[in-house]
């Protein structure tokens, strides 16, 4: 296919792109009167429906049938838009608040519109400086142009924007946590149902939605339906995903590209090829709490159905390439005590099972195991993950167990050679591009 | 106790949000300024401003990683130790910092100019390995990258890059 040019990324580089000036003379607000002008709210739910956009934050939720949940009419209701990122190996956010934040302005905008919500709140996680800082002049530059407020562009529609900075917390990235933590409670999920869309933010009818879904809404509303299936693979593929592209590769970074992009064009056409050219020996697609794949996966489309048919996911798009001088263990261990931290605490199984499954990982990696050892956190990660039946009450509980559960399938005999021998298998060296 | 900006900014705050008590972090935020940590009897005084339990404070001061329940550092250091920065080679950066800083993780040097804080996955794993000091991003790090930051830092209570020294600074794409 011809090569895409990027859209959610294209201002990325252009100097004060984030100042509404140079946003409006490279695109933004384009789509806001078009959206005004040809389409009724629940014509725009529509489209969304159609276009088979689905969540970027990680789950891949369908976002028209999100949005349709919501109650119509006029109420207290609420868009909250997550910018908690957090996932490791996900960093696409950050860029697009601090680079095109009137791309989310706009984005938020018509989706407010579409839903008829009163009031936006984005949640930007508390690590986001600068970020933050651009995203509060951007909706401040917003309300003075008119593109934020009471009767937006003359449509009669109103509607606002209120910025809300977290303080660091995984957790909260988990939406009814993040609720939690909007309300000024300690950010412990809650049990579903009731759903956001029925019991959200103050007990309000509350759509969720990632930073990068949202920008997406624009370049539907401005290029169309027809334009925006063409990319990707339709119907449950489509559009552009930005690419997390972290680990050893030449060139890591965000690459913006449609949803049908191969692996093997991911490292190699866009992300420089792997330093010192060695073999891609293991892959974690959709960060940290995707399954592990291994390096004869690199013809695999990076799209939502195909890594699910894989045992794995493409969650938030941050793809983690490990090459030859990775130590599985190792790498399992770190992603585990990273889950065994941020456990939030308030579900038995995730609390307890990530404190032993770091445990576990620790003897392993201290050579001070043995073969049982591997089956018992084996067990221990299929107890508490991917029910059925779902013992814990969101998905850090499955997500901490992907790491252990794959890393253990695809590379027993690595974790068997470090129990016994308390060594890497292979000889893990700093790396320095 | 609170400075009369502070009480400034946690009024500011409950009117800022559909419900005030979503100014909680706001709160917590505007004390550390203050203080440089969650002081305990700063919480009480606040508490009475939001109309809210002291010990609804405190319990996100423990659960948040930003907020401190004891004094810091004039600067904390937070190197990303999570997945794609252990990938490039963190674990040597940390190392090389509690050598050079000769403190644990979680500990102050004792002149009190660094705290040195590893941290869970910082969102920019495209720069690592990476650490965020005085909300400041700085990637791609070397043991030499390091030795010249804390330099400068230690130099200056308020040290920050320029856009050049930054390098790209808002990452790759």
């Amino acid at each position: 296919m011809a090569t895409y040019e990027p859209i959610l990324l294209r201002n990325v580089g252009v100097p004060n792109s984030w100042d509404i000036d140079v946003a409006l003379a490279h695109g933004d607000y384009q789509a806001l009167p078009k959206a005004f002008a040809e389409f009724q709210p629940d014509q725009i739910i529509d489209l969304v429906k159609n276009s088979g956009l689905r969540g970027r934050g990680g789950a891949g939720a369908p976002c028209g049938m999100k949005w349709g949940f919501v109650p119509k009419g006029k109420r207290e209701k609420y868009l909250l838009v997550n910018s908690d990122e957090s996932e490791p190996g996900t960093f696409s956010n950050r860029m697009l608040i601090e680079n095109d934040p009137h791309q989310l302005v706009e984005g938020i905008v018509i989706a407010a519109y579409a839903m008829q919500v009163p009031t936006t709140i984005v949640y930007v996680r508390g690590e986001f400086a600068l970020g933050f800082k651009r995203l509060q002049n951007a909706v401040q530059q917003a309300y003075d142009r008119g593109y934020l407020g009471k009767n937006i562009l003359g449509s009669g529609f109103d509607t606002d924007i209120i910025l809300f900075r977290g303080a660091g917390a995984y957790i909260c990235g988990e939406e009814t946590a993040l609720i939690e933590s909007l309300e000024g409670n300690r950010p412990m999920p809650r049990p579903r149902p009731p759903f956001p869309a029925a019991y959200g933010v103050y007990g309000m009818p509350t759509n969720v939605n990632n930073v990068e879904t949202i920008s997406n809404v624009p370049m539907l509303i401005s290029r169309g339906l027809e334009w925006y299936t063409s990319i990707g693979t339709a119907p449950r593929n489509t559009g552009p995903k930005i690419y997390c592209v972290s680990g050893h590769v030449r060139k890591p970074g965000n690459k913006e590209l449609p949803l049908n992009t191969t692996l093997r064009e991911l490292i190699y056409e866009h992300s420089g090829g792997m330093i010192d050219d060695r073999p891609v020996k293991a892959v974690i697609p959709g960060g940290s709490s995707a399954a592990m794949l291994t390096g004869d996966n690199l013809d695999i489309k990076m799209d939502f159905d195909t890594l699910a048919g894989l045992g794995s996911m493409l969650g938030s798009g941050g793809v983690i390439i490990m090459n030859d001088t990775t130590c599985i263990p190792c790498a399992v261990r770190r992603i585990e005590e990273f889950y065994n931290h941020e456990s939030c605490g308030k579900c038995t199984p995730c609390r307890e099972g990530t404190m032993w499954m770091v445990k576990l990982l620790r003897r392993i990696t201290d050579g001070d195991a043995s073969s049982e050892d591997i089956d018992h956190v084996e067990r221990i990660a299929k107890t508490i993950g991917f029910g059925p039946p779902n013992i814990t009450l969101c998905a850090l509980g499955d997500a901490a167990t992907s790491c252990v559960t794959s890393g253990v399938r695809l590379f027993r005999d690595e974790f068997e050679y470090h129990a016994r021998t308390g060594k890497c298998p292979t000889a893990r060296v700093p790396v320095a591009s | 106790m609170l400075s009369e900006e502070t009480v400034q900014e946690i009024r500011a705050a409950m009117k800022r949000y559909p419900r005030s008590r979503s100014a909680v972090l706001d709160t917590l935020r505007a004390i550390q300024q203050q203080f440089g940590y969650c002081k305990p009897e700063a919480l009480n005084e606040a508490a009475e401003i939001l109309g809210i339990d002291a010990n609804a404070l405190q319990m996100l001061v423990t659960f948040y990683d930003l907020f401190y329940e004891h004094p810091v550092g004039e600067h904390v250091l937070m190197p990303c130790k999570n997945i794609a920065c252990f990938l490039r080679g963190s674990d040597q950066i940390i190392a090389h910092m509690r050598e050079r800083l000769g403190i644990n993780p979680g500990e102050t040097t004792p002149d009190g100019k660094f705290t040195l804080q590893p941290m869970e996955c910082l969102a920019a794993c495209d720069l690592a390995p990476m650490m965020i000091a005085d909300e400041t991003y700085y990637g791609n790090l070397t043991n030499e990258k390091v030795d010249e930051l804390l330099e400068k830092l230690a130099a200056s209570r308020t040290y920050r890059p320029s856009p050049e020294e930054m390098g790209a600074g808002h990452g790759n794409v």
